[in-house]
């Protein structure tokens, strides 16, 4: 049984209060947060609030939804109004926003318990979380290993179980990789899947909101309630449910591996994706190898795109309406500049250079253009793929959990931080669904995960694929932290 | 040396949708600093535009109304500036797919110009300086405007004039916009260059922007030809720049050079999905658009017969056109009611905003029922004047002011009695009318209009004169 279920029963049943499940969250993060620099904002009188109203209903005798007083968490770049929402930056400071992003209310209307904010890469940019301003949460199964990124916070967070899920956001893998590094379950929808509406935008034609989850079955129940049209995001279509399907046997099923997505990957999580291959075959589903050349592209097609997107929407930042304005100035240019200059990082400040300059006036043509046309490429090439097969297998990272510092060190150079994004950019850039889940353990007894990647609105067969193997191989491994239930 | 002016207008007209472009807040003009507000029009981070289909279909009367090609695709795109009044840093416009292309409006003398494209995108916010320090209303950001560009097909000053003319007319026509000069609800800036008069090689331009009348069009026009032609006749060398406009002093001064142009980073809007616009959406909007002014103009004209001059007048509202189209319904001669329009009403809207607004007690029914006793001859025409100025004071019907004697007229032996009275008060008159000066009868006829106050008919009066004196 996953999670979720398991609380839920628990609350029916009257074994604990939501209040009382709420508190153990609450002081398992007072416990551990300092060490595990999960979250950004802690609202416990928010969550209270609402556990409390779960528990008068409870009490009055009437049935509750699945969802329906689960503590869980937000990826701080999600808008919560009067709720600090900082996108782990400096410029945001104090910025409390007006309205409820789409996904809160969607989870507010199910009866959500809000425990806070959590850590991120500034503006997701980043693979680590250690771009955050606030600096990187830690990962629970080593603190002196980071938690991933963008979502960092929250993979650490319910890694920790110091949330029982989460919601983050997946640009260039950034609910995916997190959740590979943390141990757990992450699903990057569709794009277009999950409203936007509410998400403070880094990439605008790639972002996409997603749960981080304990197990395949959570994920699957969050991402029910989540996918759904809405009308302030034109973009936005909902999806296909994935519960009624996820039980599924799966016999038959092809699963297809491209050659390209084992290239320089490490041994070892090369060989725990080939063992659920394995798997999958014992559970009669069939493996199809082929190759897919179009990867290759994949990387500097995103990065062009995502950062020239970025250039352009973290340009409202100016000090003129809200977060943080510089102290000292001299006129209103001079203002913006110097806010810009202070309220943004480092990596920020270079991903918004590089995105302005392949945009400019005589470059456009040489790198957004090609860029947009590669775009078409990969995503014929997964249409292409999926002539063959329903789902794909791939890792979700070349690599494990990095150590704290090692992307920043001297020794490492910027493109081999991008690089680690491999394995999770194709997906964005065809706007494709990919669910991470663990299938292994290091020599460092760090998790690996590997990646489902489904067709366009087929959440429902990669969640399936996920649970079956869950069910068979389950390689979720217990830290020492959160709330033991 | 004769040179000739060479100009291009690029004109942004203020659609009147009820709401905003990309959210529901209002579209009126004014209001307290922002009031007309929401978290999408002042570019909260998260928030995403969701396009105005009204928009979309305004652009497309406007494109049709200009005989424009309609894309069949296109796609909004963000044109990234820093500016405290954008405040998402970006303005959604569209670059490389507009609405509309390839279109042109006729003037007068023949000559078409011709009209590169119209696109949709959004208003930006205002500053307000106060005291040295700055604010900013976001009430305008998100108001949804057309950019209307023509090619640089403008020979003269009043080519220009009429053109711009002719658009408000034409959006007023089509109900998409009141192009308010002075409100901001349309905006014009001119490209100009010169060259010798016969030289087909264009000359560099400068573009003028600021301009908040015809008047200042016009005069800024002619200085900034005037100013190029001094300069090149005195070896000088324009300069590509932007120009600033400036009212007070009836000149043009440098905004920002060539090196300083904005690199506008122009790339699809991602937040929006490309629009399609099916043919027969377009046909539908064409099948419901109104007459346009020229055509109507022409209509008054040779069918009508109303004076060129008074149909231009007619047409350059559409409340006016309208009103006019109900008052003269089932006229043998529809330029009675325009005589009256013109002549009478006028006198009383001052202003052009009067004319335009239109506001008057008297309803188009009430003056086509006048022109219809005025035209059966129930009704003198001195006594339909004096008595539409009493509908227009009190906003009654004819019937009120004018009795069944008066209707009826007068009776032929009343006629003979008033007719002998004027003859022998005004026998000086008749003397002269005698002796051939055919102007002295107009005299007793004025003497017996006054006994029967105003209900005699001039013609049969002057009729029975001519045959009493001539006894």
């Amino acid at each position: 049984m996953g999670q979720i279920k398991k609380i839920h029963d628990m609350l029916v049943s009257g074994q604990i209060t939501c209040t009382e499940l709420t508190q153990k969250y609450l002081d398992a993060i007072e416990n551990s947060n300092k060490e595990l620099n999960a979250y950004i904002t802690v609202t416990p009188e928010v969550a209270l609030a609402q556990a409390k109203a779960v528990d008068e209903k409870l009490a009055r005798g009437e049935e509750i939804g699945m969802l329906e007083g689960i503590p869980m968490t937000l990826k701080d770049n999600i808008s919560t109004k009067g709720i600090l929402t900082t996108c782990a930056s400096k410029i945001l400071t104090g910025y409390k926003p007006i309205y409820d992003a789409t996904v809160y209310e969607l989870l507010q209307k199910e009866g959500v318990v809000m425990l806070g904010k959590t850590n991120m890469d500034e503006f997701a940019m980043g693979s680590s979380c250690e771009t955050s301003y606030y600096g990187g949460a830690k990962n629970p199964h080593s603190l002196d290993h980071v938690a991933g990124g963008s979502s960092g916070g929250v993979a650490t967070a319910v890694g920790a179980n110091i949330a029982v899920y989460g919601l983050g956001s997946d640009t260039g893998g950034s609910i995916r990789q997190p959740a590979s590094f943390c141990g757990i379950v992450g699903l990057k929808p569709t794009y277009g899947a999950v409203s936007r509406y509410g998400l403070i935008a880094y990439a605008s034609s790639f972002d996409q909101i997603g749960p981080i989850t304990h197990d395949v079955e959570d994920a699957a129940i969050v991402f029910d309630a989540i996918a759904k049209y809405d009308e302030r995001d034109s973009t936005s279509q909902g999806s296909e449910p994935a519960l009624p399907t996820l039980y599924d046997d799966i016999k038959g099923k092809k699963i297809g591996i491209a050659h390209e997505y084992l290239d320089g990957v490490r041994e070892d999580v090369k060989q725990a994706v080939l063992d659920a291959a394995k798997a999958y075959e014992d559970m009669g589903a069939e493996i199809v190898y082929f190759d897919l050349p179009e990867l290759k592209f994949a990387l500097p097609c995103y990065y062009i795109l995502a950062m020239a997107e970025a250039s352009s929407n973290l340009g409202r930042y100016d000090g003129i309406r809200y977060g943080y304005k510089a102290e000292h100035y001299n006129g209103t240019h001079d203002m913006i500049c110097r806010t810009r200059s202070e309220g943004f990082g480092k990596e920020v400040q270079r991903r918004i250079l590089m995105g302005t300059y392949v945009l400019s006036a005589g470059y456009y043509d040489a790198y957004y253009k090609k860029a947009v046309n590669l775009r078409g490429a990969i995503v014929d090439a997964f249409d292409c793929a999926f002539e063959k097969c329903d789902a794909i297998l791939a890792p979700t990272a070349p690599v494990t959990a990095f150590k704290n510092g090692y992307l920043f060190g001297e020794e490492t150079d910027q493109i081999e931080q991008y690089l680690s994004d491999i394995c999770t950019v194709p997906v964005n850039a065809a706007g494709l669904p990919g669910v991470s889940v663990p299938c292994g353990v290091d020599s460092e007894g760090l998790p690996i995960g590997m990646q489902l990647i489904g067709k366009k609105f087929d959440e429902k067969t990669i969640l399936n694929l996920a649970y079956k193997y869950e069910q068979a191989e389950n390689k979720y491994i217990e830290t020492k932290w959160g709330v033991k239930l | 040396m004769k040179y000739e002016l060479v100009a291009g207008f690029e004109t942004h007209v203020e659609l009147q949708t009820k709401t905003k472009i990309f959210c529901s807040c209002t579209t009126a003009f004014g209001g307290d600093p922002n009031t007309h507000c929401c978290p999408v029009c002042i570019g909260l981070p998260g928030t995403l535009p969701k396009l105005n289909e009204r928009v979309v279909e305004y652009a497309i009367m406007a494109g049709l109304a200009t005989n424009c090609e309609i894309a069949e695709i296109a796609k909004m795109d963000r044109k990234n500036y820093c500016y405290p009044d954008l405040p998402k840093a970006y303005q959604i416009s569209q670059y490389d797919k507009p609405l509309c292309e390839h279109g042109y409006i006729e003037l007068s003398n023949g000559r078409k110009i011709r009209i590169l494209r119209i696109h949709i995108e959004e208003d930006a916010g205002k500053l307000i300086h106060n005291h040295g320090d700055t604010y900013v209303d976001y009430n305008r950001g998100g108001v949804p405007l057309i950019e209307i560009v023509t090619e640089p097909d403008f020979r003269s000053v009043d080519e220009a004039k009429e053109y711009v003319e002719k658009l408000q007319q034409i959006m007023r026509c089509i109900g998409v916009s009141d192009c308010r000069m002075q409100e901001g609800s349309m905006r014009c800036d001119v490209n100009i260059s010169v060259r010798p008069e016969g030289s087909e090689k264009l000359g560099t331009r400068t573009e003028i922007k600021n301009m908040n009348s015809i008047t200042n069009i016009v005069k800024a026009m002619e200085y900034e030809f005037e100013r190029q032609v001094d300069l090149i006749e005195s070896g000088g060398e324009v300069v590509q720049e932007t120009l600033r406009y400036d009212d007070a002093s009836g000149t043009t001064s440098s905004m920002r050079s060539k090196e300083d142009a904005h690199d506008y980073r122009y790339f699809r809007e991602p937040d929006l999905v490309t629009i399609a616009v099916p043919r027969e959406r377009v046909e539908e909007i064409q099948a419901r658009l109104p007459e346009l002014p020229e055509k109507k103009l022409r209509r008054y004209v040779e069918e009508y017969d109303i004076p060129e001059k008074d149909a231009a007048q007619l047409t350059k509202y559409r409340s006016i056109s309208e009103f006019f189209d109900k008052a003269s319904e089932g006229l043998k001669a529809p330029k009675t009611a325009s005589n009256f329009i013109i002549g009478q009403i006028f006198r009383r809207l001052v202003t052009e905003a009067d004319k335009e607004a239109f506001d008057i007690s008297t309803s188009a029914e009430q003056l086509n029922e006048l022109c219809k006793l005025l035209e059966s001859g129930k009704l003198k025409n001195n006594l339909a004047k004096t008595a539409l100025e009493k509908m227009l004071d009190s906003g009654k019907p004819v019937t009120d002011f004018v009795s069944e004697s008066d209707m009826a007229g007068l009776d032929d032996a009343t006629l003979t009695e008033y007719c002998n009275n004027a003859i022998a008060a005004m026998s000086a008159a008749v003397a002269d009318y005698k002796s051939g000066k055919e102007k002295a009868l107009m005299a007793v006829l004025g003497n017996v209009m006054k006994q029967s106050r105003g209900r005699a008919d001039a013609a049969s009066v002057t009729a029975k004169l001519k045959e009493l004196i001539g006894k």
